[in-house]
């Protein structure tokens, strides 16, 4: 005779929902990444006229140093609320959202020079199609993931740590390192790979 | 104590109370319709919108087969012709195939692992409403799309809209961004939703309820829900691109500033392939639940079921440019897309015989939805054999882009999909309104719809070998072609009456069906242990499982199920 199952086994327990939401969202995220990436690699010297990504190009240092130092500073925000420190957690995470901040900036200062200094627009060419779209759609997953900590700021300005709300704030902070990851693969393929191919003798 | 009084103790809810006269007024409906964020509401409104759009995409394809029905027919005009197959064919896909899924799968997962709804609820009535304004934006086209250039009408580049058909050269007027726009929410609505069954299946079991213990159903539409959220997104990412090209001017598919027509095949068909197998896998699903329980066996290779089911949505990720063999790959490409679609008929076959090693020496009962799951497969089979054939490159050099093609298809998606999804309607038409189908109506739909579809369908591979390609609006008299296009014609008009006795039988059966009792099949999934028609909280206690067919162990408490899992 073999025991019922139900009195030998372990208790039940099932992952959270918010996590599982999450993920699948940054799983999604990722495969519509992946194409305007993959569009962009597939395009890499294929313009049939300037400019050309290694004349007009400059590595985004600062602003890449606020993105990524900016997923530095919400696991510090993190750390606060987990010790229940409030206004701990409101510098830190409003540290970040500054950073965020300063990231977009720093791209709209960027692309100022590229479209009136450099005459690089969308329609310019094909480079200019994949270097916009890409990066465009990378900067409005900053401004969302903006949108989302301010929402968290100003609830946690105005109210207190809310206690069970915590894996909330957690899920804000997975999200906004997905978009800084996401940074990641776009310097490397727009900043470092695509800048050294040489413009094309014509 | 029987069976009956047990699964009553333990899982049926108290009578649902009624709430006074003014409950089935117009307007109490209309409010309930709108604002609800029950999943077996919106899973109904899902399935019912789906089978509306179905109705008038059907009629689409009627009104083209008349055309092709004499050489030289003026019966509609060219233009007329292109856009009829264009919403034929998006409206199919996206407008019935989708929702009816996402229906099935809205009703049936929550009371299938035991909960008592979708794990986000305002996302999943967020999802319908944004899929139902996507279908109505597609059709609008028709009235709005000619705007102020007064060019164009509804979308007429084909379902794919291969570039550079879609370029504001070719495209003039409006119809391509209503296609553009309408896939684009849609495709927002079907992520929501395929998230939502992630996370519902994951997070909610009951408890006893381990993977290996889900039904075949909820596991098939997990399987699909990753596909769609893998899938879907290549879609969006080319309809951005596509907008980006046609209003600030962007260069992606301008072959002439360097871009490529080729690239929009690729990222159309990386999602158009896996779309395939996420309209068929709840085929499947459906086949899995329907098949055991009128073969009176457990399903045959539970384990092989799940392991092939997962095995096809990996491979379907890497089969696309099978769609684009005439394109002119390299013979690399060829070589890796053919093989890889072959081996993708592996898994299914596995599939095909674990349904038949079912049945095989049960105790088989001709219900309703048994009949039109053996008629899957028997047309599945056919469809998966085409679809061999096709993948061998140098044949889909002879046939690609001809009516063989539409036939295969067709088999697929009518006689693989469509069939499956009858079967599960009939399956579960007594949960979801208490009363059962006329199975004399019943058998009036699955012969004339079996005739007509074979009609229509069968010499579609004869005028397709003759070198018929698809989609011209007509044809010269001296190809040997009328005689196929005739019948097939033919059998659209036997297919359209089994479609009334279809419709005319639910409708039919609402009022006037036999009452059916909570568990009409003697079936074994935890659907059919609480109230037909469910409450709104589905289960008054929330159930307990302890092997795959938990009705099963209450029914015979002598000989259950967890004793050999």
């Amino acid at each position: 005779m073999i025991n019922d199952p139900s009195e030998t086994e372990t208790p039940w327990r099932l992952p959270s929902p918010r996590k599982v939401g999450i993920i699948s969202l940054i799983v999604t995220e990722s495969a519509l990444f992946t194409i305007f990436v993959v569009a962009y690699v597939f395009y890499m010297g294929g313009s049939l006229n300037g400019p050309y990504p290694s004349e007009v190009l400059e590595f985004p240092l600062f602003g890449t140093i606020a993105l990524l130092g900016s997923s530095l500073t919400i696991l510090a925000a993190e750390f606060m609320l987990k010790h229940l420190n409030r206004v701990g957690f409101l510098l830190w995470w409003g540290v970040t959202i500054a950073l965020g901040a300063y990231f977009i900036y720093f791209t709209a200062t960027e692309w100022w020079h590229l479209i009136y200094e450099k005459n690089l627009t969308i329609s310019t060419n094909v480079f200019g199609s994949t270097f916009y779209s890409l990066v465009g759609l990378h900067l409005s997953h900053v401004f969302i993931g903006l949108l989302l900590l301010s929402t968290v700021w100003l609830l946690t300005l105005f109210g207190k740590i809310p206690k069970d709300h915590t894996e909330h704030i957690e899920m804000v902070s997975w999200y906004w390192h997905f978009v800084d990851v996401i940074w990641i693969v776009v310097v490397t393929v727009v900043y470092i790979i695509s800048v050294r191919i040489p413009v094309p003798i014509s | 104590m029987s069976s009956e009084t047990i699964i009553d103790e333990n899982f049926k809810a108290p009578e649902p109370e009624r709430v006074g006269e003014e409950r089935g007024s117009f307007t109490r409906i209309a409010q309930e319709l709108v604002f609800t964020v029950d999943h077996k509401k919106l899973g109904l409104m899902y399935i019912g919108s789906g089978l509306l759009f179905f109705v008038v995409a059907g009629l689409m394809a009627s009104l083209m087969r008349i055309q092709l029905f004499f050489p030289n027919s003026k019966f509609l005009e060219p233009d007329v012709f292109n856009r009829f197959f264009t919403m034929h064919g998006t409206a199919m896909v996206f407008l019935v195939g989708m929702p009816i899924i996402f229906g099935f799968a809205n009703y049936l997962l929550p009371l299938m692992i035991g909960t008592r709804d979708m794990a986000f609820p305002r996302l999943n009535a967020f999802g319908f409403w944004v899929f139902f304004f996507s279908g109505l934006l597609l059709y609008f086209s028709y009235l709005a799309a000619p705007g102020l250039y007064a060019a164009g009408s509804a979308p007429d580049v084909g379902w794919f809209a291969y570039s550079p058909l879609t370029a504001k050269a070719f495209s003039r007027g409006h119809s391509t961004d209503y296609w553009t726009l309408s896939l684009l929410m849609g495709g927002i609505g079907s992520i929501a939703t395929a998230i939502n069954i992630i996370v519902t299946t994951l997070c909610l079991r009951c408890k006893g309820m381990t993977l290996g213990r889900m039904p075949l159903f909820v596991w098939l539409f997990l399987v699909v829900a990753f596909l769609v959220i893998i899938a879907m997104p290549p879609l969006s990412a080319c309809q951005i691109m596509l907008l980006l090209d046609r209003y600030l001017g962007a260069k992606f598919f301008d072959t002439q500033a360097g871009g490529s027509a080729v690239l929009w095949q690729h990222f159309f068909w990386i999602f158009g392939h896996p779309e395939v197998y996420i309209l068929i896998l709840p085929g499947f699903a459906i086949a899995s639940e329907v098949i055991p329980v009128f073969s009176r066996k457990p399903i045959f290779g539970y384990p092989i079921m799940v392991a092939a089911s997962v095995m096809i949505a990996f491979i379907s990720l890497g089969v696309w440019a099978h769609h684009m063999f005439t394109v002119g790959m390299t013979s690399m490409g060829n070589t890796f897309f053919a093989i890889s679609t072959m081996i993708i008929a592996i898994p299914t076959g596995i599939k095909i015989f674990n349904w038949l090693g079912t049945m095989y020496g049960g105790k088989i009962r001709f219900d309703l939805p048994m009949m039109f799951c053996i008629g899957f497969l028997f047309q599945f089979l056919i469809a998966g054999l085409t679809g061999v054939m096709l993948s061998v490159a140098p044949f889909d050099w002879q046939l690609s882009d001809s009516y063989f093609v539409v036939a295969h298809f067709h088999y697929v998606l009518i006689g693989g999909l469509l069939y499956t999804i009858f079967a599960g309607i009939y399956y579960w038409y007594p949960k979801a309104f208490g009363k059962m189908p006329s199975t004399k109506l019943g058998h009036w739909h699955f012969w004339l719809f079996t005739i007509g579809f074979h009609m229509t369908f069968l010499p579609q591979h004869i005028s397709g070998f003759l070198g018929m390609p698809r989609r011209i609006f007509t044809y010269e008299a001296d190809r040997g072609w009328e005689i196929w296009n005739q019948i097939s014609t033919i059998g659209v008009f036997i297919q359209m009456p089994g479609i009334l006795f279809f419709v005319g039988n639910l409708i039919y059966s609402y009022f006037k069906g036999e009452k059916a009792g909570d568990d009409p099949w003697d079936a074994w999934t935890l659907e059919w242990s609480t109230t037909s028609p469910p409450p709104e909280y589905n289960f008054a206690k929330l159930p307990e499982v302890k092997s795959r067919r938990p009705l099963w162990d209450l029914k015979h408490p002598e000989d259950p199920d967890w004793k050999f899992e």
